[in-house]
């Protein structure tokens, strides 16, 4: 018998609410199945078994919020003592959740929050939500401003909505009875707009894991100027070729050929524990996605590197469709070896990142822009991104992150090979 | 389709992909990808959304023109059926 614990679904993640099991006990339960939902303050993530089973108790209700680690469930696999990051485990490259996660020992040791008064449900200005709270809310016409949150960093959850409904549907059924209404559904503030995602939880939980960052790792950077030409007109005869929908952007083959390099440089691809670093043998690459109306999210493409190009290019749409719908799995939050930044076509020259604990680097890709580049002593013009690496000193130096720059550009200058 | 229907269609398009997008406030000359912060994947998403529901596949190399929301609403007013 094996404890499934709650996972952790990236560095900043230091508890979970779960949502909904996808399972009952006595189930059959294969390796990749999805058997919960879990709400972090960032989305709502699909939770993956990650060895066959069978499900011998839930241990934990829906709507309940628990710590990192904890066992959620009791899954036999004939004999095997392993949790859900077990597999990960037998690699040399895996972290332990705790390792991953150094935060989720903090909140253990806080006891459970009192019970609020009621005076004090309702929050002064904007509440923190998950998204997904924030989607109930909205669908099932909930104030957020009423909702008291279970969890206790003060983030809404899903299941705090709810509760809340459940709440108000109550008082609508004995309304009749001239008993007033609970205390709380009593408004005390103006009902706000169309309620919005929660930034400020957001903005919380990417400051402290990259003030964590800059205390902890001692960044180095490096960039390189990259010509295009090649292959954007490699791309724009293939894309001639494609119907709408299989379109490849700019944004894959940058990908791509990040993926490349970073197969090419271990010293990039990995994670550092502990001071300790283990190289990946698979190139899982983080894509930071910027969400509508602020905040990031980071999921990775898993196997980046071995993807044919047009494949990678729709698991790159699918990826950043369900990072902005809030709707990822748990592989995709916690896997990433190494992050990519892109800026697109809508940014800037360049930039840097701030590499992702416990990764070891960041590659950054500007906007493609027209300049003025030199060619066989003569001056000309040509599609050009500025290429980027943040890496860990710890691990690398500036001379192993320039091979790493130096492949990204070969890479792209044979497009075909990607 | 008329220009009235094309904007339709553009309006329908956008509200998957860019919600709070309002095309009533938009300059119709201004880049929409700017005005909405729609990103390569977003605009890739929109074109597509538009092939789906007028069948007018945009070519990359009319992108040009169709990011405002003029340039669009007379793309699509020329090239589609009806």
């Amino acid at each position: 018998m094996g404890d499934f614990r709650m996972p952790s679904l990236g560095a900043d993640m230091s508890e979970g609410t779960l949502l909904e099991w996808h399972v009952h006990p006595g189930d059959a339960v294969h390796r990749g199945d999805i058997i919960a939902t879990v709400d972090t303050s960032k989305s709502a993530i699909d939770i993956e078994v990650f060895e066959d089973g069978q499900v011998e108790e839930l241990l934990v209700a829906p709507g309940a919020t628990v710590a990192v680690g904890t066992p959620i469930a009791r899954i036999s696999d004939g004999g095997l003592h392993r949790d859900v990051r077990a597999p990960e485990a037998q690699s040399p490259l895996a972290p332990s959740p705790e390792a991953q996660s150094p935060a989720a020992e903090a909140p253990k040791v806080t006891a459970p929050a009192v019970e609020s008064p009621a005076a004090e449900k309702v929050v002064v200005g904007r509440p923190h939500a998950s998204p997904l709270a924030r989607r109930r809310a909205a669908e099932l016409g909930i104030d957020l401003g009423y909702v008291q949150p279970a969890r206790r960093d003060g983030v809404i959850g899903v299941g705090d909505v709810d509760a809340r409904a459940a709440e108000i549907a109550a008082a609508a059924s004995t309304a009749t009875v001239t008993v007033p209404p609970a205390p709380a559904e009593r408004p005390t503030r103006e009902p706000r707009q169309a309620p919005k995602r929660d930034e400020a939880a957001m903005r919380q939980a990417i400051a402290s894991l990259m003030a964590r960052s800059k205390r902890e790792i001692p960044h180095y950077y490096c960039q390189q100027a990259v010509d295009l030409h090649l292959a954007l007109a490699w791309l724009q005869a293939e894309n001639s070729r494609r119907p709408v929908a299989e379109r490849i952007l700019p944004a894959a083959l940058l990908l791509k050929a990040a993926a490349r390099a970073a197969r090419s440089v271990p010293e990039i691809n990995g994670f550092c524990v502990d001071g300790s670093f283990t190289a990946s043998a698979r190139v899982h690459l983080g894509v930071a996605v910027s969400l509508r109306g602020g905040g990031l999210i980071a999921p990775a493409l898993l196997d980046a590197d071995d993807l044919p190009l047009a494949e990678l290019m729709t698991r790159m749409k699918d990826l950043v469709t369900r990072a902005r719908g809030g709707r990822l799995k748990a592989s995709e939050m916690s896997d990433a070896t190494v992050t990519v930044t892109n800026l697109g076509e809508q940014g800037v020259e360049s930039v840097l990142g701030v590499i992702y604990p416990p990764q070891v680097a960041v590659i950054g890709f500007g906007r493609i822009a027209e300049r003025p580049w030199a060619v066989d002593g003569m001056l000309t013009v040509r599609p050009v991104v500025t290429v980027t690496l943040a890496a860990d000193h710890r691990v690398s130096d500036g001379h192993r992150g320039g091979q790493a720059l130096a492949a990204i550009e070969a890479a792209l200058q044979a497009p075909e090979n990607l | 389709m008329n220009p009235d229907q094309a904007q339709a269609v553009l309006r329908d398009a956008l509200r998957d992909i860019a919600p709070d997008a309002d095309l009533a406030v938009l300059d119709p000359e201004e880049d929409m990808r700017t005005a909405f912060d729609l990103d390569s994947v977003d605009f890739l998403s929109l074109v597509e959304a538009i092939a789906t529901r007028t069948g007018v596949e945009i070519p990359e190399s009319d992108y040009r023109t169709v990011r405002s929301l003029r340039g669009m609403v007379d793309h699509l007013a020329a090239r589609s059926p009806g």
